[in-house]
């Protein structure tokens, strides 16, 4: 494993807002032990937040009888917190196996777009490095993955570090979840569902460039909105994303 | 009950099993499409407008779906991280107000 020798003063600084002109930059990325401790240091306080979902997911699991090993298998493997409670949701006796399986494809489809979105900084990683990070990917690291990247920063490893923090907090709610039953309550109560919605709106402050950002992001709001409301699950998440790179490509066409 | 805690069926291992391919293609699904076909300038184009796009799908349903409680806080948020650059106080920030907000509003 390379190490993190060089210190990211040369693209600290940064002139550009980090936009495409680093992208392409001869520089590589790194993939090494001081990305995954940031990752993890930084990602700790929104895990904690993943793991009050990581509870109510464990108090569902309890309720239709998975026991503490099956729920925390799932948790531990799959990594996907909506698509985990959508699929206890669906649980029955017997088990509808389709309707499970299609239903966490179909909410996790959202995860290709965020992988593409990793692509400029990724193919720069051997295949073990970015497809084994990507394992770790759930939507609260990705963000903060992505706003690492942005800032000039090229450590590969952050994703798989922030993952880490998020992974370990999820299975270990898993476990509380299922063991305390509803004695805990609601993740509304303590904010934790807003975790989420605060670190993206977070991310989007950053994001924001210019104008140019406008006609994208409308797009992808306006599409978002309508498919919410004609489509079940996340396709929204999935369709806003196309329409605005369609809505880029036009714009950039003329 | 230990017995009962830790055992594992064989039908719902597989189910999780199941489970677990399917989401680790999705993750890696998009990557490996882009690996594998030519960029284009258009390419370039859509992929760099995609980070803002996926973060506004996922807001704008989740938003619109929230009160006066998580719009406030929402702006709280922006106007913190816009100040001070620190994603911990955005978020520390976020859940503080959307309680207090849920409490009074």
């Amino acid at each position: 494993m390379e190490t993190d020798s060089e210190t990211d003063s040369s693209d600290g600084d940064a002139v550009g807002n980090g936009d495409a002109a680093d992208d392409r930059g001869a520089e590589p990325v790194t993939f090494g032990r001081e990305g995954i401790r940031e990752g993890l240091v930084t990602c700790v306080p929104v895990a904690v937040g993943v793991g009050g979902y990581g509870v109510a997911f464990g108090v569902l699991a309890d309720q239709v009888g998975l026991s503490v090993a099956e729920a925390v298998l799932m948790s531990a493997v799959v990594v996907a917190g909506a698509s985990q409670i959508v699929a206890v949701e669906l649980w029955a006796d017997p088990i509808p196996i389709a309707a499970i399986v299609i239903t966490t494809f179909a909410i996790n489809l959202r995860y290709s777009l965020m992988g593409a979105a990793l692509q400029p900084w990724f193919k720069r990683l051997s295949a073990a490095k970015a497809y084994g990070s990507l394992f770790f990917m759930a939507d609260e690291n990705w963000a903060l993955t992505m706003r690492d990247f942005r800032a000039g920063n090229r450590r590969g490893a952050f994703l798989l570090g922030s993952g880490i923090a998020v992974w370990i907090f999820w299975v270990g709610s898993t476990v509380v979840g299922v063991l305390a039953g509803g004695a805990i309550g609601e993740p509304a109560r303590y904010g934790f569902d807003f975790v989420l919605a605060a670190v993206f709106l977070a991310l989007a402050a950053e994001l924001w460039e210019d104008r140019s950002s406008l006609v994208p992001w409308l797009a992808s709001l306006g599409t978002a909105l309508v498919a919410a409301e004609l489509f079940p699950g996340r396709w929204y998440i999935l369709l806003g994303g196309f329409a605005a790179a369609l809505a880029e490509v036009i714009r950039r066409g003329r | 009950m230990v017995g009962d805690a830790l055992s594992l069926e064989p039908v719902v291992v597989g189910v999780v099993l199941a489970m677990a391919v399917v989401t680790y293609a999705t993750k890696t699904g998009g990557l490996w499409l882009l690996n594998r076909i030519e960029t284009t300038e258009r390419l370039e184009a859509a992929l760099s407008v995609l980070p803002g796009a996926i973060v506004i799908a996922v807001l704008g349903p989740e938003l619109a779906s929230g009160g006066p409680a998580e719009w406030g806080a929402g702006v709280l948020v922006v106007a913190v991280m816009w100040r001070t650059e620190s994603i911990l106080l955005a978020l520390c920030t976020g859940v503080v107000s959307v309680v207090l907000l849920r409490g009074l509003l």
